[in-house]
């Protein structure tokens, strides 16, 4: 968790909220955050897409993993207001029309996950990874995919479940 | 967190004249580091000014046969972009051996130059840090340093800086250009981070209210023979106990050119003329490399935790020269050393 200090929050008074529009799951959204309004926080406290989860909060397990402008991010160490007109692409954003994205389906097939939390952001990520086409052998994916810890240790699942992915993309 | 304002900057110019109108304001560009401060409260500005717009994100060639590369040129496009690939492969490894994809698609090329240590007493505000709090002592020097400095360190901080990227750039003899108030200049790489002396709170000689606008590299890249050998507590995504940057040109099984740095051991990027000098001329085998080794580890000073890295330092080194002049330089894929 990270530390807050309430007399640092009170050091000047609070600047006003800033208004921004992102484009999240292709839909138009408009919003007011704080200069310091992190865009994770702005997705899941201010918009309830909480699919994307905080787990460090400083970028070093890649839970909040999220497609900006089809680039793979970690939500948590970006700021809302810098992303104003950018389009967003969360876990909730994957599907269409009911029918899992090919990732989503490839997790269940090889059971690439045991408590889950880590999984929205296993499969941004890997979304991420396939698009920018540099993995092709398992060292690879393994090396590209290393900004996502996974506690429960389903790796060698998640692996699989990328390959499978690949082979259908 | 701080609350803080917020403003982008509409051209290098307005950029410089927005940070000189506010003594407390920072630059954020990709705000991989500085976010993460601002979180653990060591970072406190008043203003963010947002750089991130700015037109300063293309690599383009020089008339020297060189290469510009914007201010704001992210970590993942930089290493595979393919004038880096084909003319500085040095350089696309040792970025893509740092950090996670994620944050290299964020990260910036100014903000890999100007991240701060990750010294555990820099983040812990409880603790007594120079280079956070200049004056209140150096909680490194008898605590934990396994991470810390070997080489150049000072009574009053023994943090390294942490980049791969300015490893290679380093032993490329890259330029930095920078804007400011009293107008345009370039900084030799080797210049412009500095060693902690008894201002560790500099980590660079940046003057304030400058602004970094590109990184050149000369045209001499080392396109067969180089290496980029990290050495890491884990096998991906963690920070340098040691990394060689080293490029050779040979001819026949002479060392012609040679560049070595070290990465993980000091307040900045490590070089030394006399270890390049003692390669130059000489065959390229175990005992010159030897003898390169022993020169950039001559004033190697060990702490409680830390002093195992001049032995795997001596051994990284002669391992990176020997994969660079057999042309196999370290995969940052496949880890296995060989």
């Amino acid at each position: 968790m990270a530390r807050t200090s309430t007399a640092a929050r009170s050091t000047i008074p609070a600047p006003g909220k800033i208004p921004i529009v992102l484009t999240i799951n292709g839909i138009a959204t408009q919003l007011e955050v704080a200069p310091w309004t992190t865009l994770l926080d702005a997705l899941r406290d201010h918009l309830d897409l909480t699919g994307t989860k905080k787990g460090c909060d400083h970028g070093q397990c890649g839970a909040c993993t999220v497609l900006v402008d089809g680039r793979r991010i970690n939500s948590c160490l970006t700021l809302a207001v810098m992303k104003d007109g950018a389009e967003v692409t969360t876990i909730e954003g994957l599907a269409t029309n009911g029918v899992l994205h090919a990732l989503q389906q490839a997790f269940i097939d090889h059971d690439a996950f045991q408590c889950g939390y880590c999984t929205p952001g296993q499969i941004c990520s890997a979304a991420g990874l396939i698009a920018e086409g540099k993995a092709k052998s398992s060292d690879e994916i393994r090396e590209l995919m290393s900004g996502n810890i996974c506690r429960c240790g389903a790796y060698p699942n998640i692996v699989a479940a990328i390959q499978q992915a690949m082979g259908q993309s | 967190m701080i609350n803080f304002h917020y403003a982008r900057a509409t051209d290098v110019a307005d950029a410089v004249r927005q940070i000189a109108a506010d003594p407390r304001a920072k630059f954020i560009a990709g705000g991989t580091n500085l976010i993460d401060l601002l979180k653990e409260d060591v970072e406190r500005p008043s203003r963010l000014i947002d750089i991130s717009r700015l037109p300063l994100k293309s690599v383009e060639e020089t008339a020297e046969g060189g290469l510009r590369i914007g201010a704001l040129v992210p970590n993942s496009d930089l290493a595979y972009h393919p004038l880096i690939t084909q003319r500085h492969p040095m350089l696309a490894s040792a970025i893509l051996a740092g950090a996670s994809a994620q944050l290299r698609n964020m990260a910036t090329t100014d903000g890999n130059l100007l991240q701060r240590t990750r010294c555990y007493y820099f983040y812990d505000t409880a603790t007594p840090c120079n280079k956070r709090e200049p004056g209140s002592g150096c909680s490194a020097i008898a605590g934990l340093n396994r991470m810390h400095a070997i080489l150049g360190a000072s009574e009053a901080c023994i943090a390294t800086h942490p980049s791969d990227m300015c490893v290679a750039l380093a032993a490329l003899d890259a330029t930095v250009h920078v804007a400011g108030p009293a107008g345009a200049r370039g900084i030799a790489f080797s210049d412009f981070h500095r060693l902690p002396e008894n201002t560790p709170q500099c980590d660079t000689n940046l003057q304030p209210n400058e602004i970094i606008t590109a990184v050149e590299l000369p045209a001499r890249g080392f396109t067969v023979n180089y290496s980029y050998l990290k050495i890491r507590d884990r096998l991906s995504y963690a920070f340098a106990l040691v990394s060689v940057a080293t490029g050779l040109e040979l001819e026949g099984d002479t060392i012609k050119e040679a560049r070595l740095a070290l990465g993980g051991v000091a307040h900045k990027p490590w070089r030394d003329p006399s270890a390049e000098a003692a390669l130059r001329g000489q065959a390229a085998n175990q005992s010159t490399f030897t003898r390169a080794a022993d020169l950039m580890l001559r004033d190697a000073k060990g702490f409680e935790h830390n002093a195992f890295k001049i032995d795997l330092a001596h051994r990284a080194i002669i391992r990176a020269l020997t994969q660079a002049s057999r042309g196999t330089p370290q995969s940052q894929s496949n880890k296995k050393i060989r």
